[in-house]
């Protein structure tokens, strides 16, 4: 045994082990800043792809005007306030044919300047508003008036800053005369789907949105919570429960698409729903929010401490009633919690929907359950796959409706958990 | 009546009954017998529930049996034995006539139907009596039968808890009918597609331009290697790329480096990054990222990058991940003891070396699992890939070509006018269906990887 041990300790201070200690530290350094800028970079991305939607949609909340000046009494051979007021106010109005009207006075107005560019100056919504306008007040009828129209979606998208050289020179005319205004676009909260950019809204998507919401959580919800406290507390441990459990597992991570294709079989054509109705839409995402609201409602019922089960037991509650009286209540804020987040993941879905029809052009807000209706989220791929620049902002503008709409649901989601849910 | 009136009336019956059950059981209560068997409340739901189950069971079938029940009476009437005998339009005439009847339409197109209008609504009607006086008759019978059974030691709630079991026990089981769904759709309509185009040319052709007039024993365009290849490269190869380092980094910093105040703050902030619809994330791949990737293409000397590039959609798929990725490192980091930490650090050991050899090696399966989860998600991801990734299938490596995906084809086979049979149809089935084995194989591997390895060290 010559292997004896080496009695001289490490010279800490000898320049070679310096050095190493100063590249292990260094080493250390790198690692901890690669850390930190893993974190930063990720959130640029996140801050980066919010700053572009606001960036573009912003504008989409506004819209250009035109002025045009319309002599009404000239034109409509002197028709009186009273004429287009009261009951028949209506048809009188839609009898005068403002379309007409209007075209003649933006010939009168703008004549040479549209020809020259070869450019439509008004969106065709122009003659509605028109019509609007006389319908609140009639007395405009007997005046020679200026209104702002709305301008074309090129005259639009110029005017803020981003249009075609063309339609930028023409704005650049207007706007020297003066001629063009901004206003908050309100009938882009209100409208529904358009062919023109400046008359497309968001309206009838966010209501068909809110009905396949109310089917799915309709469906989804009680079935959810129903079997996660069979599962959770009267499951006896045999094949069926975990036949069961396995399905739950596999139907949270199945890609949302197979939904859509298992929509469109079942409910379309096997039982001859209606197409590209909320009804189905509602169904399909109810499907595929149960399990996530099964999974989460699972982990609260199992939360709440096996002594309150005891304590009811004790004092002589049946198994229905300790579930009913006790767990449910005391689970309920996780249940819900998760019931929420399912529900922002339902509402942000598109792939589904699309397959289900969902993709249908619906020009006015769904009146039912079985008519044809689109979503939020189907109704921003389709605009985005509109070739009209303008409706690059419209895009935008309903994405950064979304993502209001499903933080509020998050943000109410985190309130529940940290108000509501007890740490046993 | 529709089936939605006769359903109201059988609530409204059904709430009568309640209160006629429960005050019945109360007027038990006296003097002589001042406890009874159940709460009176039990009796409510047990008269309740007699009242409107069988009402609502013979409802469903009904309303599955009627439209043939009518139909056959229209068609026994001998005006009605004038239409034609083509199957096709035969149908189209009958679902015209029915759809006026009911009033959900005005016009009349095809020819003959205006004659079978009033037939419809006289057997509609005829029909719909019917099913009103049955479901009368079955709420009130439930309702008495009910009725009859009341008593003061009667044991109505065991009763009304067996149905409330049965009920939580249908719920459950509605998962299991979902994936029995899914399977049963995909392998039927699969099927259907095999029996069309020969399986071999579709799981290894390297063709991809559907026909829809196919000719057996030659290539009809149907050969999905292309497809997968794109998925794969898409999902698993460049979005990895990007998710792996990033995600990975990300937890290893928050859990090992940051302030607990840094990490409260951040943490929400990646899971924002995964609560974003994936629609939006694709259309800011297609309106931003796509023409700068390209750009760079270019610039760099791939002078023929499409515009809609497999590098954008699978660097925002990438970016889509990176919380999966994350939040699973997380927390196999966070399962391995504490004390092969300490006792690296006791060693003297820099942080970052004890992460490299002690902490890494030691949560590998879990990070590996939780890897395959996200390739799982990330080959499922449709809406990035249909609106940043191309429709063209084209097999090869080149980051800056256009590629399409499984899911890209899915919905592009879906979204034509095509009728339910076509080949073109079927085949969307049948990439659905590897599509759901291939991510059901990932998950259930990842699963058992990553309780292994928990029971590992537990």
């Amino acid at each position: 045994m010559n292997n004896t041990i080496d009695p001289t300790p490490t010279d800490w201070n000898s320049p070679e082990m310096q050095k190493r200690i100063a590249k292990r530290y260094a080493s250390e350094k790198r690692f901890k800043l690669m850390g930190l800028s893993a974190v930063i970079m990720s959130t640029a991305f996140l801050i980066f792809l919010l700053i572009t939607m606001l960036g573009n949609g912003f504008s989409g909340f506004q819209q250009t005007n035109a002025k045009l000046e319309i002599d009404f009494p000239s034109m409509t051979g002197g028709a009186s306030a009273q004429s287009i007021s009261g009951d028949g106010a209506d048809a009188a109005i839609r009898s005068m044919d403002i379309a007409g009207i209007v075209a003649i006075a933006v010939d009168n107005q703008y004549g040479d300047l549209a020809k020259d560019m070869d450019q439509t100056l008004f969106s065709s919504g122009a003659d509605r508003r028109v019509a609007a306008m006389l319908k609140a007040d009639p007395s405009l009828v007997e005046q020679k008036v200026v209104l702002e129209l709305p301008a074309d979606a090129a005259i639009d998208t110029a005017y803020k800053g981003d249009g075609l050289k063309k339609a930028e020179e023409l704005t650049q005319i207007l706007d020297e005369k003066g001629l063009l205004t901004t206003e908050f676009n309100l009938s882009f909260l209100t409208g529904s789907d358009a062919s023109d950019p400046a008359e497309a809204g968001i309206w009838g998507a966010f209501k068909g949105s809110l009905m396949t919401m109310v089917i799915t959580i309709l469906l989804a919800f009680p079935v959810g919570v129903l079997s996660a406290l069979y599962l959770e507390e009267y499951a006896p441990k045999n094949r069926w429960t975990d036949l069961i459990e396995v399905s739950i597992n596999n139907l949270a991570a199945v890609p949302s698409i197979i939904f859509g294709l298992l929509g469109l079989v079942v409910f379309l054509s096997w039982f001859n729903m209606p197409r590209s109705s909320a009804l189905v839409g509602g169904l399909t995402l109810a499907l595929m929010t149960m399990p996530i609201i099964v999974i989460a409602g699972r982990n609260a019922v199992k939360s709440v401490p096996p002594s309150i089960r005891e304590a009811a037991l004790g004092v002589g509650a049946s198994p229905v009633q300790v579930v009913f009286h006790h767990v449910l209540p005391l689970a309920l804020p996780g249940i819900l919690t998760g019931t929420i987040i399912g529900m922002a993941r339902a509402l942000g879905e598109t792939a589904p929907l699309l397959l289900i029809g969902m993709r249908a052009f619906v020009p006015a807000a769904p009146s039912g359950f079985s008519e044809p209706s689109t979503v939020l989220p189907v109704q921003i791929y389709l605009w985005s796959d509109e070739v009209s620049r303008a409706f690059v902002e419209k895009t935008s503008a309903a994405i950064i409706i979304l993502l209001l709409f499903l933080m509020t649901m998050n943000a109410v989601a985190i309130y529940l958990r940290n108000r509501f849910e007890t740490r046993w | 009546m529709t089936t939605n009136e006769l359903l109201f009336l059988v609530f409204a019956f059904g709430l009568i009954a309640w209160f006629v059950g429960r005050a019945r059981a109360a007027s038990f209560i006296n003097a002589d017998t001042p406890i009874i068997n159940s709460l009176p409340n039990y009796h409510g739901w047990f008269s309740c529930l007699w009242a409107i189950i069988p009402p609502i069971i013979f409802l469903i079938i009904w309303s599955n049996i009627s439209p043939a029940l009518v139909t056959d009476m229209v068609l026994a009437n001998p005006e009605a034995a004038s239409i034609t005998a083509d199957t096709f339009s035969r149908s189209a005439i009958l679902s015209e006539a029915r759809a006026v009847a009911n009033g959900s339409n005005q016009a009349l197109f095809q020819e003959g139907s205006e004659k079978l209008v009033p037939l419809y609504a006289e057997a509609q009607s005829y029909y719909n009596s019917i099913a009103l006086v049955a479901t009368i008759l079955l709420i009130f019978a439930g309702g008495a039968f009910a009725y009859t059974r009341l008593k003061p030691n009667f044991r109505a709630r065991s009763k009304v808890e067996k149905i409330v079991m049965l009920g939580l026990l249908l719920a459950s089981l509605i998962a299991v009918l979902t994936t029995v769904g899914i399977v049963a759709s995909l392998i039927f309509e699969a099927y259907r597609f095999v029996t069309l185009v020969s399986p071999i040319e579709f799981l290894f052709g390297t063709n991809w331009n559907p026909r829809d007039d196919i000719v057996a024993g030659e290539d009809n365009g149907y050969g999905a290697i292309p497809l997968f290849w794109g998925t794969i490269f898409i999902g698993a190869i460049i979005a990895m790329i990007v998710a792996i380092p990033f995600g990975l980094m990300s937890a290893i910093f928050l859990t090992q480096y940051s302030s607990p105040r840094f990490r409260s703050i951040m943490k929400p902030v990646l899971e924002i990054l995964a609560g974003v619809p994936t629609v939006v994330y694709g259309y800011f791949a297609a309106l931003t990222v796509a023409p700068a990737v390209r750009d760079f293409a270019v610039m760099v000397g791939f002078s023929n990058a499409a515009s809609d590039n497999a590098m954008a959609a699978g660097i925002v798929m990438g970016i889509m991940i990176i919380p999966l990725v994350a939040s699973m490192a997380d927390d196999s980091i966070a399962a391995v003891p504490g004390a092969m930490r300490d006792g690296s650090l006791a060693m003297g050991a820099t942080k970052s070396e004890t992460i490299k050899k002690i902490l890494l090696p030691a949560a590998l399966p879990g990070v590996v699992g939780g890897i395959l989860l996200a390739v799982s998600r990330a080959i499922g991801e449709t809406m990035i890939v249909v609106m940043a990734a191309g429709y063209a299938a084209n097999l090869t490596a080149n980051p800056f070509a256009s590629i399409t995906t499984v899911t890209v084809q899915i919905v592009a086979l879906l979204t034509g006018d095509q009728d339910f049979g076509s080949p073109h149809t079927l085949a969307a089935f049948a990439l659905g269906l590897v599509l759901f084995i291939v991510t059901l194989l990932l998950n259930l591997v990842a699963l058992r990887v990553v309780k292994k390895y928990r029971e590992a060290y537990e």
